[in-house]
């Protein structure tokens, strides 16, 4: 499956990755973090500053016209890619937390009051937990977490028992930041709905390696950022249901997102215009569009079956040192490996590998609950994407044995 | 023994070190040898937390002079509070605060103090400033 990707060709098209560091060629595997870009996406942002801008949706010449029709386009390319039925269920945000944002301050400053009850998992990003926690305090609302087994899997029987027609809101992600586990969203938004729950999903981590199917979901509200599916850094996306995204008030007020001013009142744009306030980040939208292109130029399935392979090769290959933990073992899971070596800080070890030229995450990866919940200080984390190599494997293998020997 | 005398020192013992595997080898033995705080100030109070490594720090002074002790959750952490210790601990408040600890930028050290490291030291040394300062408005007074 993975002779389907050509690698050498896909790493020609990454232009950070012939980058010495440390005078060493770089490893990247903190692409959970954010992916690096191919060359398609910068020449798109280029393309746009060189040829198309402007200001879009307001102007009646040609470059307005023509950089419109390329973000409108854009629209219609996600609606797609993630199979949402209308474009106008698609709102252009900064990223995955300002689309929490969005759905915490508008959805749920007008529905959720003192007595409901809003469910998350341990395991999510604080991205996905301090907005709710935040709306719970102003509203009343009661906060609940589902618990996370030792593996890293959410424990189906907990959910089933916290779930109840108190629940006005289940915010989950679909990809663990940390534990790389996937969750079983499908079923779960199924039984929220089975109890009236409106159900939001943090795409974050999941749409870059098993895209995103939001109708077959049925999920109530999804949200991805660019940057870490090789587009641009601050664009992302809101997608909502639009009989909920019709009922919610504006997030932000001025410019596209407005209709009339009078001096005592406005009025507001339709979808999705209503949630896109001020002058959108155009240049994003052009490098998203090549990002989506780029991704589906190679496939997801294989995206997902090499990086598959990558982890399968990762895990073996380290668990062949001593002494290593393994943090997040689901059975289903995405290309992330976290890990501690023996009891070696993971700052300690993250410091020595990335003299090694290798890239990896250290800490509690925005996911402090988690780390609590698991009371552990933090994880190294090496997470994968298409362009890496089962060679970079082998180096990181080599510099977890460097740290070994300085520290043991 | 002045702070900038013990800069200087340092900054000679690291002269010698050909690579960073033999610096880091060394910042990880005087993690194994700061002079440790004693564990009754480990607590809340003393932390400074940084995002990636915690750091404790204790200040008392004696005979007019500070006396640093502390500890960190990682060795490199540990390693670099143990210099910042030698250069500062055993000083008036006056000195410690004209302090400029120009030598972790020499001996190639400066990036655990950049704000992306989350380690804690940046902190540290704030906080040690601050004690300096405390401890000079309370003999002032």
């Amino acid at each position: 499956m993975r002779m389907n990707l050509d690698i050498n060709k896909i790493r020609d098209d990454f232009p950070i990755l012939k980058r010495l560091i440390y005078n060493r060629p770089l490893v990247y595997f903190d692409n959970a973090a954010s992916t690096q870009k191919p060359r398609q996406v910068i020449q798109a942002i280029t393309d746009y500053y060189e040829q198309d801008n402007c200001n879009i949706h307001r102007g009646v010449h040609y470059l307005s016209q023509k950089a419109t029709d390329a973000y409108e386009a854009t629209r219609n390319q996600v609606r797609d890619f993630i199979h949402a039925a209308s474009s106008h269920e698609i709102i252009f945000t900064r990223g995955t937390t300002e689309s929490i944002n969005l759905v915490a301050a508008s959805y749920g400053k007008q529905f959720i009051s003192r007595g409901d009850e809003i469910l998350i998992s341990a395991m999510e990003h604080h991205a996905n937990f301090v907005p709710w926690q935040v709306l719970c305090q102003e509203s009343g609302a009661t906060l609940k977490i589902i618990p996370v087994s030792p593996e890293g899997e959410i424990i189906p029987e907990e959910f089933d028992r916290m779930l109840s027609e108190r629940t006005k809101l289940l915010a989950i992600t679909h990809v663990s930041n940390v534990l790389g586990t996937i969750n079983p969203v499908k079923e779960m938004i199924r039984k929220a709905h089975g109890t009236g729950a409106v159900v939001l999903v943090d795409g974050a981590q999941s749409v870059s390696h098993l895209g995103a199917d939001v109708q077959d979901l049925d999920c109530d509200f999804y949200c991805f950022s660019g940057h870490k599916m090789y587009a641009p850094m601050g664009i992302g996306v809101l997608y909502g249901k639009e009989k909920y995204l019709e009922d919610m008030p504006p997030y932000q007020t001025g410019g596209e997102m407005i209709r009339e001013v009078f001096l005592d009142h406005s009025t507001y744009n339709d979808l999705p215009f209503k949630f896109e306030a001020g002058t959108p980040n155009v240049e994003g939208v052009y490098g998203l569009h090549a990002a989506i292109d780029y991704i589906q130029d190679l496939g997801l399935e294989n995206i997902a079956a090499y990086e598959h392979a990558l982890l399968n090769y990762a895990a073996e290959k380290l668990s062949a040192i001593g002494g290593m933990r393994f943090i997040g073992t689901a059975k289903e899971k995405t290309s992330v490996l976290s890990f501690l070596i023996g009891n070696i800080h993971p700052y300690d070890a993250g410091m020595i590998i990335d003299k090694l030229g290798i890239a990896v995450r250290t800490g509690h990866h925005c996911a402090m609950p988690l780390m609590d919940w698991l009371k552990i200080p933090g994880t190294v984390r090496a997470s994968f994407a298409f362009y890496n190599t089962f060679d970079e494997i082998d180096k990181l293998a080599e510099a977890i044995l460097t740290v070994k020997q300085m520290f043991e | 023994m002045t702070i900038a005398e013990t800069e200087a020192e340092i900054i000679s013992e690291f002269s010698l070190f050909e690579d960073w595997m033999d610096k880091y080898n060394f910042i990880i033995e005087l993690g194994k040898n700061l002079p440790l705080i004693e564990e009754q100030y480990k607590t809340e109070q003393y932390i400074i937390s940084g995002c990636q490594s915690k750091v404790w720090l204790h200040a008392a002074l004696s005979d007019g002079k500070i006396i640093l002790t502390a500890d960190s959750d990682a060795i490199i952490t540990k390693g670099i509070v143990n210099l910042l210790i030698r250069v500062m601990s055993g000083h008036t408040p006056d000195e410690i605060l004209d302090a400029k600890l120009d030598f972790i930028d020499q001996v190639g050290l400066k990036e655990h103090l950049s704000p992306t490291r989350s380690n804690g030291l940046t902190s540290m040394i704030k906080q040690i400033k601050l004690y300096a300062l405390a401890f000079k408005a309370k003999s002032e007074n």
